[in-house]
């Protein structure tokens, strides 16, 4: 059963609340835009919760240069029709490194290309306060975090010493050391972010549907090859396979699954159907146990 | 109607089998991921009993690696579940160990059902009475007591029995009314989802059936609230942005913004998806008004007809939860909703014992201590009595200077001195009444040590301005303790109150046109602050008339110093009691020079 128009208005309603906090108590506030189907929610939410006046803030992404190409290019349909002030930001010391996820390994990758980019996105723009698309359900350090999250100095998150965060009113006040990382999707599972897509009709990006594109394997992962830096070992041929993605991120680092979901609704039923937990698909999560936990101490999202 | 997410706060101990229960209720829901019950399955930590193959439940609830060293979850965290009815459930789990009173009050301080655990072959032990309090003083609304590992004590009604009949003695004591004690086994499954067969003399409800029962009482659905988050505007367009609880406000209601009392009609109720005719609990809407009235963020918005008269000094419940101590009136930042004012513990009433609701006097409260306090805020604000509404009675405190969060507070009720009380504006001022008189109104605050000389100089500079044709007036600190503040002695509140009092004296003299001499000992700076506080910018000055001890005591005018010599004096300040030398005093006279050198340095400098 997919989520009620209820439980969907219910949350709904509690991040429109969330967001407007953030607007009206931040001096300088930024949404972390990913390109994924939580940002998508995301910026659908931001648009609603500010009508009829436009997002009052800035929309940031963090591009590693290995993003797949459609995400690019939504990138800028969406930026159009939300008429976004979009700012993407690399950090050109890890380029000019010539770091890249065939090289490095997968968390060292991540810190430099994601990790640090968005510090420095962040520090750059004098940003206070961060909005991104995190949910509790998709990880287990997730799961404990407060929707208004304090980062102290160096973006570090300290979840042995979090803030107390109590009813619905919530502490925005911050030292000039600190910086706020807000969550305003803390509540909704991955079923509620389709269900929604699917009752307001939310534009995602195609690589979430179900189509034939080009991949190889690895070990049991399915990795698509998106553009022609990809190393293929020795003989190896790409094959056309009917894929999707549940979750977006550099291409090379995001494992496809088989699917024959082509619209919204089919995504809904196979969201409800298949019951693996979403992150399996990412391969640097399964690196280590609690890796996501490291990671977000060193200011991840 | 049924709220379509009803929040639920776990608490107990890893030993009472807590995250157990919650993983089998996550399992038997179909809540959680294959993969990860499959991992639930194969890992396990280090001294579990849990049967090779079998599901380790505790896995799938406990989180942070620092917790699961230790084997025990040490902050809150927050899970989602389907219930079988079609609502939805989120639960916060909070720790169960004493010391994390503060992420208990989190946890519960949003939920609608609380979910106690009690270990069958231990009964109710003082752990479980701290729940049960918190639970009740955070005003959840219904609580399933689950009488756990029954399975372990034969599945016998008696042991079942001998607990309920003690929750009932602590259920009443709470004044916890809607309440159930479930007979479960969290290791075999009984009468957590599934009925259990084991216990055919148990006909009440499961845990999930009692659980996904819940709705929220209507009565508290009746006096709508809107706290203004921010003002929308855009071409041709302004509204006010907010989210409204505990009811429903229609287009055409005659609405009240607060503390300000404007008055004004909705006129449009706008959202993203079209106008509303209405807009109910919890909707974020914006709402048009017709006129439009200065309402900022901050503000709350409620019915003409039944609204909350805003006011500035509250009785409340207190969970300290900060790591330094409260300390008496410091001031701290009070939050509730958009609202932000910065607030002064005036009172600690006294602090409870969470175990057995034993009151004890208190100076302070540390970390995870619950108090009653009296709280005086800077503006009025419109707080509701928490059992009556929670979202609008209660509130935070944020230290002003690491901003953390240190304090929740609960509000019991408004203190009466400043209920249905509005200052009525007069068109003739201080300034007009003043000018009358040819003069500048002024108060002259003269404080010292008993013996230094203000009375002496306070009595020239009166004969002086007098001559001079001027309107002014002395108020000795003995003279009106012979009047207004007989009833004081010479305690620090004490003393406190007996300047507040010559303070709101002088203020209306002051107010009055006239120049206001004060003649007071007031040896605490923070009580001289609060003086300075009522007064608009350079209508007070501060005067030290400072003089050495020995020549106050030697000039002994009273005979105090003798009696504090001889103790039956004990309170004397710069004796038995502290004098604290002001640091912001307008001007220093030294006590030791001619009178009148000093009554000519008050009248350059600040006449």
């Amino acid at each position: 059963m997919k989520s009620s128009s209820e439980i969907l208005k219910a949350l709904e309603n509690e991040s429109i609340e969330i967001l407007r906090e953030t607007a009206a108590a931040f001096r300088k506030p930024v949404l972390l835009y990913s390109i994924g189907k939580d940002s998508a929610v995301l910026l659908h939410l931001a648009m609603k919760a500010f009508h009829p006046a436009p997002i009052p803030f800035p929309v940031l992404h963090i591009d590693t240069t290995w993003k797949f190409k459609e995400m690019i290019s939504f990138r800028g349909e969406m930026a159009k029709k939300y008429n976004l002030n979009l700012l993407v930001h690399t950090n050109q010391d890890g380029v000019s490194q010539g770091v890249t996820p065939f090289n490095t390994g997968a968390s060292e990758y991540t810190r430099v290309m994601k990790t640090v980019a968005l510090r420095q996105a962040l520090d750059a723009n004098a940003f206070d306060a961060a909005i991104g698309g995190s949910r509790r359900d998709e990880e287990r350090s997730r799961a404990k975090e407060r929707i208004f999250s304090v980062r102290e100095s160096g973006h570090r998150w300290d979840p042995r010493n979090q803030r107390p965060e109590l009813w619905r009113t919530y502490n925005p006040k911050i030292t000039n050391e600190q910086s706020m990382r807000v969550f305003p999707l803390s509540d909704w599972t991955e079923l509620d972010i389709w269900s929604y897509i699917l009752e307001h009709d939310v534009p995602v990006n195609p690589l979430y549907f179900a189509k034939e594109r080009p991949v190889v394997f690895r070990g049991e992962q399915m990795i698509m090859v998106d553009d022609d830096r990809f190393p293929l070992i020795n003989g190896e041929k790409p094959v056309m396979k009917q894929i999707r993605f549940r979750t977006l991120g550099c291409y090379p680092l995001t494992a496809a699954v088989e699917s024959n979901a082509t619209t919204v609704t089919e995504i809904v039923e196979e969201v409800m159907n298949v019951k693996l937990s979403e992150r399996a698909t990412r391969l640097i999560d399964g690196e280590k146990e609690d890796s996501m936990e490291k990671k977000k101490t060193e200011g991840y999202f | 109607m049924l709220q379509p997410i009803i929040r639920l706060v776990t608490c107990g101990s890893v030993d009472d089998g807590k995250s157990t229960l919650i993983g089998r209720l996550l399992v038997e829901t179909d809540s959680v991921p294959h993969d990860t019950v499959a991992a639930a399955r194969n890992i396990r930590r280090t001294g579990s009993t849990v049967v090779a193959g079998e599901v380790d439940f505790s896995l799938l609830t406990d989180g942070l690696e620092a917790e699961r060293e230790q084997g025990i979850t040490i902050d809150v965290a927050y899970r989602s579940m389907s219930l079988l009815n079609g609502r939805r459930l989120i639960i916060a789990d909070a720790p169960g160990h004493e010391q994390y009173t503060r992420n208990m009050a989190v946890a519960a301080s949003r939920a609608d059902v609380a979910l106690v655990l009690v270990d069958a072959s231990r009964g109710i032990r003082t752990q479980t009475l701290r729940h049960l309090t918190i639970c009740s003083l955070m005003g959840v609304s219904r609580v399933a007591v689950v009488v756990n590992k029954l399975d372990a004590a034969g599945y016998s009604q008696s042991v079942y029995d001998g607990i309920v009949s003690e929750l009932l003695v602590a259920a009443n004591r709470l004044g916890i009314n809607d309440y159930q004690a479930i007979p479960v086994s969290a290791l075999a499954g009984d009468n957590v989802v599934v009925r259990s067969t084991n216990m055919p003399w148990y006909t009440g409800p499961t845990l999930l059936e009692y659980i996904q029962s819940w709705s929220k009482p209507e009565e508290l659905l009746t006096k709508p609230h809107m706290g203004v988050q921010l003002i929308a505007r855009a071409e041709n367009f302004r509204g006010v942005s907010g989210t409204i609880l505990n009811g429903t406000f229609v287009v055409g209601d005659e609405v009240v913004v607060l503390p300000s009392r404007r008055r004004a009609v909705i006129s449009e109720i706008i959202t993203y998806d079209g106008k509303l005719e209405r807009a109910g609990d919890s909707e974020a809407v914006t709402l048009v008004l017709e006129p439009e009235v200065d309402a900022t963020r901050g503000d709350s918005i409620e019915l003409a007809s039944n609204f909350t008269p805003p006011a500035d000094r509250f009785n409340a419940n207190i969970v300290w939860l900060g790591e330094t101590k409260l300390v008496h009136s410091r001031s701290y930042l009070l939050i509730s909703g958009s609202t932000q004012v910065p607030a002064i513990v005036s009172k600690i009433k006294y602090k409870f014992e969470i175990a057995t609701g034993d009151h004890e006097v208190a100076e302070e409260l540390s970390m995870n201590e619950i108090g009653v306090i009296e709280i005086a805020t800077d503006a009025p604000i419109a707080l509701t009595p928490y059992a009556e509404q929670r979202n609008t009675g209660c509130f935070i405190l944020v230290d002003r200077s690491t901003l953390n969060t240190v304090a929740a507070g609960m509000v019991n009720h408004v203190l009466r001195r400043s209920e249905n009380i509005t200052e009525h504006k007069y068109e003739i001022d201080a300034l007009a009444r003043a000018s009358q008189k040819s003069q500048r109104a002024k108060v002259i605050w003269l404080t010292g040590l008993s013996g230094s000389g203000k009375s002496t100089i306070a009595n020239e500079l009166e004969k002086t301005l007098f001559a001079s044709g001027m309107h002014c007036y002395v108020l000795d600190g003995d003279n009106l303790r012979m009047g207004i503040n007989k009833d004081l002695g010479f305690t620090r509140a004490d003393r406190a109150e007996n300047v507040r009092r010559v303070a709101e004296i002088a203020h209306l003299m002051s107010d009055a046109g006239l120049i206001v001499i004060v003649a007071l000992v007031s040896p605490f700076a923070s009580d001289r602050d609060s003086a300075r506080d009522i007064f608009e910018q350079g209508r007070f000055a501060e005067v030290w008339v400072k003089t050495p001890l020995e020549i106050c005591a030697e000039r002994d005018p009273k005979g105090l110093y003798k009696k504090a010599a001889d103790g039956t004096l004990p309170n004397l300040s710069g004796v038995g009691q502290e004098y604290e030398p002001p640091t912001k005093a307008e001007l220093v006279l030294n006590g030791t020079e001619l009178v009148s050198e000093n009554v000519r340095k008050i009248i350059e400098e600040l006449l």
